[in-house]
């Protein structure tokens, strides 16, 4: 049961990171694009990559989470 | 020969109908049947577990459950598309369809469970990868259409007419996008210029540009049917990871085939390293290999597992809270999680295009000096 717990506690944090990363690449996109408009076509789609990658990242950690007993 | 795809598909769905119906009514009158369903609702008014709910959507299944009525005796009445089952036990084939199975009857001693095939013969399990080194023992091979091959197959006939009317149209107007060319024609002209000519370069994208457009059609188009709620979708092909293991297998042949001396050199004898390093290293480099597709396959399977999880728990609020009043927000919610998902339907095929591409790049990607 207390290790049931700890799966949720590391879900959650790894839930955290992945939110601070896509926040930091959609921030980050968000300036490029007020910098540059023309060239927001390109950043968008870098932006949606980089977001999905880490995206994986959080869901692979949720999966694991919940397969791992 | 427009007509022929449309007649295809008409009769097609004539067949399945009548198959459905045919197969439907015989289980229903059936005696053995209608004890089954006493038993099953001795008990009540069974409380809503939303998590067997949930779980009995995303799961393959032997056959294709449509809808449950319960009619004024409190009987259950499931219909479903019975499907085939091809089993392999002691060396011998056995076939039969689902319907054979359904409602706690039994066929040859196998009977059927929550839509899943079990033997009667507790000892008798599925068999699985391992145990076909191991030796089977009395365990059953599953080979039948199930819900996901069915799915797939009903994907592939999509885009098929798609693909073919496309052609035809091109043919018909002398190379000008009209009819449905009008709409695959942006969707290929992105994957060709956005995708495969900046990440494989001009000389090599047209070899496999054949081979993102297909990974591409086939997960969008799957992505997609999996959200229908009724019977031509909803198999959640692409949330079986069995699928994505496919694709990104795929992909890894597809990769590694085609890599070049700089790329295996990169994995072999990385340049700049010194030597004493080489035998973690080539480790390293050499797991690289397998954990790129390793993270293609669970991508798209936890995508879009967790968006199917996301909208049925929505929707089974209702349910769980037993209220009307619950219900406004509960469908607002899901109607949005539902065009969210829309997009991340194309956005995982996208993505799952973009890395392959980006993959091959790198396998083929000749050296500069």
């Amino acid at each position: 049961m207390e290790s049931a717990g700890l799966i949720y506690v590391g879900i959650g944090l790894a839930v955290l990171g992945v939110g601070l990363g896509i926040g930091r690449i959609g921030g980050s996109a968000m300036e490029a694009i007020a910098r540059q408009p023309e060239a927001a076509g390109k950043i968008q789609g870098a932006m949606l990559i980089a977001a999905g990658l880490i995206e994986g990242a959080g869901l692979i950690a949720i999966i694991f989470g919940a397969f791992v007993k | 020969m427009q007509k022929l795809g449309a007649k295809f598909f008409l009769l097609t769905s004539i067949f399945l109908i009548t198959l459905m119906s045919d197969k439907m009514f015989s289980q229903e009158n059936g005696a053995v049947a209608e004890s089954a369903h006493t038993n099953q609702t001795a008990q009540e008014e069974k409380p809503f577990n939303a998590v067997e709910m949930i779980m009995h959507h995303i799961s393959d299944a032997n056959e294709w459950h449509l809808w449950t009525t319960t009619d004024d005796a409190g009987n259950e009445h499931h219909v479903s598309i019975p499907l085939p089952v091809i089993l392999i036990q002691n060396g011998q084939l056995l076939t039969f369809m689902s319907s054979s199975v359904a409602h706690g009857h039994e066929h040859e001693g196998f009977t059927m469970t929550e839509g899943r095939i079990v033997s009667t013969d507790e000892t008798a399990t599925r068999a699985n990868l391992a145990d076909l080194f191991t030796g089977l023992g009395n365990k059953f091979i599953d080979l039948s259409i199930t819900k996901n091959v069915a799915g797939i197959l009903i994907s592939i006939i999509l885009i098929l007419l798609i693909f073919i009317g496309t052609s035809r149209s091109y043919k018909k107007h002398n190379g000008m996008p009209k009819g449905i060319a009008s709409f695959t024609e942006p969707i290929i002209l992105f994957i060709r210029d956005e995708i495969a000519i900046p990440n494989i370069g001009h000389k090599k994208a047209a070899v496999f540009l054949p081979f993102l457009l297909t990974i591409f059609f086939f997960i969008w188009i799957n992505n997609l049917l999996g959200l229908v709620p009724l019977f031509p979708g909803g198999a959640n092909v692409t949330g079986n990871i069995a699928v994505t293991l496919v694709l990104a297998l795929i992909t890894l042949v597809v990769v590694n085939i085609n890599g070049n001396k700089s790329y295996w050199g990169h994995v072999f004898k990385p340049p700049g390293v010194p030597v004493w390093l080489l035998p973690i290293m080539i480790p390293v480099e050499f797991l690289g290999l397998l954990t790129k597709p390793f993270a293609l396959m669970m991508r798209l399977f936890a995508n879009i597992t967790a968006g199917h999880i996301m909208i049925l728990s929505l929707v089974s609020l209702v349910f769980m809270f037993k209220s009307i009043a619950i219900a406004p927000a509960s469908v607002a919610l899901a109607l949005f999680v539902s065009v969210l998902e829309l997009l991340v339907a194309a956005l995982q095929a996208y993505i799952f295009t973009v890395l392959t591409a980006l993959f091959i790049g790198m396998a083929v990607h000749e050296e500069h000096h």
